[in-house]
């Protein structure tokens, strides 16, 4: 395409293509989704639990693919389990970072002896750790778009008691909240989220999506509720802006939409801190909700 | 104020676990409006009490009845600030936020789903808890805190949060640990003119686990001392005495009062905690 003024008409030459529309639809799912669930991950210093998680949800990956279904599947499976495991050894479980780092490293050394029992292509093994985005079938967004669902019904029940007990576990039990029980929902929010997320930045990078965007979000605002739409923003223009130049530029989306969030972090951490620019402050003073 | 409505009473109890006993033969009530400090050395069982209270841990053998019924988990007749646990940091929330969900952390949903009239009038999230918050926050001076956030707030700062936390849902009964650790002595005895208006105010039976006495006697109806496996409970005057302190503890020991009352309980150094 030949040099344009007007970045829309860049916007539509690329939505002309149907991978494209694909990548963007499922890469807004997983951005919207990665942004809320990432909130909760932070609040409750899960960083850890949700990294192993893309780990072991790495060996599910390569079974399935070595079966010859849909990595997804092993992913939800795999997550799913390690998840409710991981919430099941009890309460605070979700920081014993040496017992999920073991179980993390077995995991991995299973899925390196799959995909070197898969006869295909190493391709499959490069886009599950790196993400895939652009090669994205209809059947996997319409897959990304009901987990998406699912996880939005699910946070939108458990909202305030999620953030109850992960705010103040020890009142939130003495208060007849079934901890155990959120603390497994959570994990699962986490196990499927995660599923989605790697078909966008593979499991190496999921930090970036599930991470990053609400702890950037969570030095912007006090308020649960704007943490999370700003950790959602910051995941969406990544995201989309990441799928925009990938399309245009010979390098890999994740490697974008990683340095996109990176710089969101460098700049909210670094810079930020020290203007606070007063136009951005919507945490303080006494406007109602 | 013995005599009134029996808010808390035990026979015989036994605390701990089969085969750990953590005391036995605690015998007491506790009436409505009452201030209790419950004292005693590190790990002779003050927050066992509370956990049995709170209904999180069952009784060996004996009973322990609250409101006249067996305690249960999660009822909301008691307000518990736990003992903790500063909030780091990174724990970027203000403080409006955490004494909200001491009302409104229990409502599953983002708003009622059935019915489309409260929906109307609450929008998706609803702002009730939002007023109740308030007046809690009210209630224990700390209006000028609400938007503060967690990470930033003293120590004094944040146990206020965690008093209004549990008072937002109207209980009849406070259980405080430890909230005077980390404190300073001015910041302490702020603390506890606070909690003792409350227990004035709004007819509230407060339970105060707290090292050192002295700072509680002037506010103080009554004292749980619980050391050697042992409980002893009664008005700070009968408790405190050389008597009853050296039957608790099983060895002779003294108690001392300066002039302006505080007392110092003498020989209990060597004393080891037996189980």
């Amino acid at each position: 395409m030949a040099f344009d003024i007007n970045p829309w008409n860049y916007l539509q030459h690329m939505l002309q293509y149907q991978f494209m529309q694909h990548a963007f639809e499922a890469g807004t799912v997983v951005a919207i989704i990665a942004g809320i669930v990432g909130y909760f991950v932070v609040l409750r210093r899960s960083s850890f639990a949700a990294h192993a998680l893309s780990h072991i949800g790495f060996s599910g990956a390569a079974g399935a693919v070595l079966f010859g279904i849909s990595p997804v599947f092993g992913l939800l499976l795999f997550t799913s389990v390690g998840g409710l495991g991981i919430a099941a050894l009890g309460r605070r479980a979700a920081q014993r970072d040496v017992q999920i780092g073991t179980v993390l490293a077995f995991m991995l050394g299973i899925g390196v002896l799959f995909i070197s029992l898969y006869k295909g292509y190493a391709t499959e093994a490069y886009s599950i750790l790196f993400g895939e985005i652009l090669g994205i079938s209809f059947s996997d967004v319409l897959l990304t778009i009901v987990a998406g669902s699912i996880i939005l019904a699910l946070v939108a029940v458990v909202y305030r008691p999620l953030l109850f007990a992960s705010l103040d576990e020890d009142v939130a039990e003495a208060k007849g909240m079934p901890t155990l029980l959120l603390g497994m929902i959570f994990m699962l929010l986490v196990a499927i989220a995660t599923s989605i997320a790697v078909q966008v930045v593979g499991v190496l990078l999921i930090f970036s999506l599930m991470v990053t965007p609400a702890a950037t979000a969570q030095q912007l605002a006090k308020r649960p509720r704007q943490v999370i739409i700003i950790s959602v923003a910051i995941a969406l223009i990544s995201t989309w802006l990441g799928l925009f130049l990938a399309f245009y530029e010979p390098y890999p989306v994740s490697f974008f939409i990683t340095s996109i969030v990176f710089i969101f972090y460098l700049f909210v951490r670094f810079i930020y801190r020290r203007i606070r620019p007063s136009f951005l402050v919507c945490s303080s003073g006494n406007n109602s909700d | 104020m013995s005599g009134q409505l029996e808010i808390i009473t035990s026979k015989n109890l036994v605390a701990g676990y089969p085969g750990n006993i953590v005391w036995r033969d605690a015998s007491f009530s506790i009436d409505r409006g009452e201030f209790v400090a419950v004292i005693g050395p590190n790990g002779a069982g003050k927050t066992t009490l509370f956990r049995l209270l709170l209904g999180l841990q069952q009784p060996v053998s004996g009973t322990i009845k609250i409101f006249n019924a067996s305690p249960k988990r999660g009822n909301p007749q008691i307000g518990y600030v736990p003992q903790r646990h500063i909030f780091d940091g990174e724990t970027n929330v203000e403080s409006l936020e955490l004494v909200r969900l001491g009302f409104s952390g229990k409502q599953w949903g983002l708003a009622s789903f059935n019915s489309a009239k409260r929906w109307r009038h609450d929008g998706l999230f609803s702002q009730k808890d939002r007023k109740a918050a308030f007046d809690a926050l009210e209630a224990v001076g700390a209006t000028d805190l609400a938007h503060r956030s967690l990470a930033v707030l003293s120590g004094g700062e944040l146990q206020r949060i965690f008093l209004a936390e549990a008072l937002v849902s109207n209980p009849t009964v406070l259980l405080l640990d430890e909230p005077l650790s980390n404190l300073d002595m001015r910041r302490e005895k702020e603390l506890l003119q606070l909690v003792s208006g409350v227990v004035r105010s709004r007819n509230v039976t407060a339970l105060l686990i707290a090292h050192n006495i002295n700072p509680l006697l002037p506010f103080l109806d009554k004292v749980v001392y619980i050391a050697n496996g042992k409980v002893a409970t009664g008005t700070p005057q009968d408790v405190l005495t050389s008597e009853c302190l050296s039957a608790l503890f099983g060895v002779q020991v003294e108690v001392l009062r300066d002039s302006r009352g505080n007392v110092a309980v003498v020989g209990i150094e060597d004393v080891h905690r037996c189980q």
